[in-house]
């Protein structure tokens, strides 16, 4: 049904062409599930801006073909190419608030799909409209047809996006990152929901992902990309149990599983023993009864609901839960950026939750506390360069002037494994794991005993994932310090945590040790966190 | 969309990492130079823009040191006279030197437009930095004060200033910068208000920052890119503004040479076929706010490191 032989994609740029897409071929029967892996800068997302035609200025494709059903993708005029889309081939994009348009109701914008491709008339679009909203499964959609995108949350968006992707009854849907920035839980829903569509009008599908396990779990062929090239393909389980190609094996390795030591993340070549971190008996940080009531429009909001754990000296605490559930807030209350409405948090043993955020920027106890952010490009400024990042709080509570602190800088470079050179660069210079490493050399440069970490890895690609998580690994053993892990997906929080605590809805679920947590989950809440992960088939351990 | 960009462009920067190698912090001062000479290259007309920049900036400073006569001298025997080669631009009912007038008028122009807009940039950037920062009643009042300035008819609103305190070109000045105060404050506030919770921001306070540094040294940084485009077009607006109330003879008095005295004295000769004395400062007012005018997407892509690669 779709063939592309040769595909080259080239975008001009300021240094020169830059080749996204270097020559490749696959093909895609009817009714075939195919998922292309890679990770960013592979070219994976290029190649199906390139199938649809919608490339930026300056991209073009230099070299090959692509036939859809007979017809040549590459030289159709502009005019067919939009009775394609839409009609022949529908695109689920990445971010479903950005595919939406904000201040047009969902409803109308799936009508102006249905009558842009004469699927609808005025007198019908409406119904037509509720009917395509009922088909991914939102509930009352005729009231839901009046809704703003706004209105919506980020798994409702999506379902909107597919919905309109799908109106048309489109042959074949290419689906870009659908589920990126969505809960582990919502993931699992909207994933079974293009599944269930795509079997039951029996459409191809394209799925795009950076995750392999997803991948696996959806496709009936990957295809591996790197660097604009097809390194491997073939259907999953070979895949997962016999990677033929070095990066293929690299990819597989780095998946985070149910089992497997943070190690076992890293390419075989690259593992090194990985020393035991001690814990301590005594209490780090002692959270009692802690709470954040937010004043909502109606009425108060319960952000956090007087929850209360103890973080021991030394010891990883992992806290999961979906956006929402209170964890953030919770983070931000332990670094004090936020004050509690009620509760103490006690850092050995004095309270540091009475006194206010506002002014804990000047408290002795501020370098003791650090955070390494969930989006290491929003939380790096643009206009300093990774040495000003790490040197700042060197200045500011470290008192450090002069040669100590290009010292420390360099120190802290090292130690977090961020090449010195490059230390002069801006973060826009800076690949996502070097930016990481930035905003973890800044979390340490102030010698902190208790480092919050918010969902550090959310944003890296799972190669650069088993990097940094295997460096925090290394840094707890070599600094001593405590870590508080925020995360959504228990198989990452397993790999580097001792304990672990579920939170829902503002309130603690459950917590106790990773081990028992994983293995004999006791509330219903956990059970669904950990079988909404995406499973990768088994390998046998070669 | 922007997944492609970020994702050429990070192919990008990794060819230059491996074609630069190491960069050691010696350079990168050069590299602020050589970022200077690319956006210069890269647009040809920002380098028109700042050549010209150049030559006004010249003319004010040594203007009077270089013209053929005083700006001022009269002289009865040659009134009136058109363009020749002993006066390129003519002279005017007084015999004066209208090339001599409009070389020497720049410096007033300018340090009329450049000081306006310096102190409606400071002062606007100040409000809006806070405002934004800060939000609740601090927003809300200054908003409507600002809301309030640009409810007037800007140009009624300066030619009152001035009436009230006095001809001055000191009081043309503070006309001009508060009628501009509410275009920076607000785009301040705004540039400001989107990074307040960023997590740069929150890193800041981490790193121990006060709210005074965090504006100043980490957020207000960061709104300069759009600023510059601002300034650049506000200060061709200035020299207008300063010559419409000259011209309306609120302002400037004669005989000092300004151009927008010069273009309302000569309007009245243009009936009577003498075209040259308003052409010639009209013109020159033209081509500074037509350079003004082109300088801003310089301007704006020096001062953004995100420019350079």
């Amino acid at each position: 049904m779709l063939s592309i032989k040769g595909l080259s994609v080239a975008f001009r740029t300021r240094n020169g062409e830059v080749n996204a897409v270097k020559g490749i071929d696959f093909e895609l029967a009817k009714g075939e599930r195919l998922g292309i892996v890679g990770e960013s800068g592979s070219g994976k997302s290029v190649t199906s801006y390139a199938l649809m035609r919608i490339l930026d200025a300056g991209g073009q494709i230099k070299a090959g073909d692509a036939i859809y059903s007979g017809i040549d993708l590459r030289n159709a005029s502009e005019r067919d190419m939009r009775d394609i889309r839409g009609r022949e081939i529908s695109m689920i994009f990445q971010n479903p608030r950005a595919a939406l348009n904000p201040i047009r109701k969902v409803g109308h914008q799936i009508e102006d799909v249905l009558r842009r491709h004469s699927r609808a008339t005025r007198h019908n679009a409406k119904a037509k409209a509720i009917e395509a909203l009922e088909a991914v499964k939102i509930r009352d959609a005729a009231a839901r047809y009046e809704a703003y995108p706004f209105e919506l949350s980020g798994g409702m968006c999506q379902r909107v996006v597919i919905a309109l992707a799908l109106a048309c009854d489109p042959k074949l849907i290419i689906a870009d990152e659908p589920t990126t920035g969505l809960d582990i839980t919502t993931q699992k829903a909207v994933m079974d929901l293009v599944d269930d569509l795509v079997r039951a009008r029996g459409m191809s599908s394209i799925l795009i992902t950076h995750d392999l396990g997803l991948a696996s779990q959806y496709c009936d062929r990957i295809v591996v990309m790197k660097d604009g090239l097809i390194v491997e393909a073939g259907d999953p389980v070979t895949l997962f149990t016999d990677p033929q190609h070095a990066y293929t094996r690299k990819l597989v390795n780095a998946t985070p599983r149910r089992t497997g030591s943070i190690r076992a993340l890293l390419p075989e070549s690259e593992r090194t023993e990985l020393a035991p971190h001690v814990v301590g008996q005594k209490p780090l940080i002692d959270v009692v009864n802690l709470a954040k009531t937010y004043q909502g429009k109606s009425g108060p909001v319960h952000a956090v609901k007087k929850i209360s754990f103890t973080i021991h000296e030394g010891e990883s605490v992992g806290l999961v839960g979906e956006s929402g559930c209170g964890k953030s807030t919770t983070s931000s209350m332990l670094v004090r950026l936020l004050d509690a409405t009620s509760g103490s948090i006690f850092y050995r043993g004095e309270d540091i939750a009475s006194l206010p955020a506002a002014s804990f920027a000047r408290h002795p106890l501020r370098s003791k506390i650090q955070m390494v952010f969930q989006d290491a490009t929003d939380s790096l400024n643009p206009r300093f360069t990774a040495r000003q990042a790490i040197a700042d709080p060197l200045y500011r509570l470290m008192g450090m002037r002069g040669d100590t602190v290009i010292k420390r800088t360099e120190e802290l470079a090292e130690m977090t494994g961020f090449p010195a050179h490059l230390l002069d660069r801006f973060p826009h210079q800076l690949s996502g794991g070097q930016k990481a490493r930035v905003g973890i050399a800044r979390a340490l440069a102030t010698e902190p005993d208790f480092l919050i970490l918010d969902e550090p890895t959310a944003a890296l690609d799972v190669s650069i994932q088993a990097l940094v998580l295997n460096l925090l690994a290394d840094l707890r053993v070599r600094l001593g310090i405590s870590y508080l892990f925020v995360s959504h997906d228990l198989n990452v929080v397993r790999l580097l945590c001792d304990h672990v605590i579920v939170m829902q809805n503002g309130a603690i679920v459950e917590s106790g040790p990773v081990a028992t947590v994983m293995e004999t989950p006791q509330h219903a809440y956990t059970r669904e966190l950990l079988s909404a992960a995406p499973q990768a088939p088994e390998r046998e351990i070669a | 969309m922007n997944k492609i960009v970020s994702s050429a462009s990070d192919a990008a920067s990794v060819q230059v990492a491996t074609a630069n190698g190491p960069v050691t912090p010696a350079k990168s001062k050069s590299g602020a130079f050589a970022h200077l000479i690319y956006v210069l290259r890269e647009n040809p007309v920002t380098g028109i823009a700042f050549a010209m920049f150049g030559i006004l900036i010249f003319a004010a400073i040594f203007g009077p040191m270089i013209v053929p006569y005083d700006p001022l001298a009269t002289d009865a025997s040659s009134v009136l006279q058109p363009p020749s080669f002993a006066h390129w631009f003519g002279t005017d009912n007084l015999g004066r030197d209208v090339f001599s007038r409009v070389v020497v008028a720049t410096r007033l122009d300018l340090v009329i437009s450049v000081a306006a807009v310096a102190l409606s940039f400071v002062i606007g950037s100040f409000l809006g930095a806070v405002a934004g920062y800060r939000g609740g009643w601090t927003d809300i009042t200054l908003n409507r004060v600002l809301d309030t300035i640009m409810a007037f008819p800007l140009f009624v609103l300066a030619m009152g200033v001035v009436a009230a305190l006095g001809n001055s070109v000191a009081n043309i000045i503070y006309a001009t910068a508060i009628i501009n105060i509410p275009f920076y404050a607000r785009l301040v506030r705004a540039e400001v208000n989107i990074r307040r919770n960023a997590g740069f921001t929150l890193a800041a306070k981490l790193s121990g920052n006060s709210d005074a540094r965090i504006l100043a040294f980490h957020i207000f940084p960061n709104a300069l890119p759009p600023m510059m485009v601002q300034v650049s077009l506000n200060l061709g607006w200035a020299i207008l503004n300063a010559a419409g109330l000259s011209f309306i003879g609120l302002g400037v008095r004669p005989p000092t040479p300004e151009w927008g005295i010069m273009v309302a004295e000569g309007a009245n000769f243009i009936v009577s076929g003498e075209w040259w004395l308003a052409l010639f400062p009209g013109l020159s007012l033209m081509i500074a706010v037509l350079t003004f005018n082109l300088m801003g997407d310089g301007l704006r892509d020096i001062v953004d490191p995100r420019r350079r690669t």
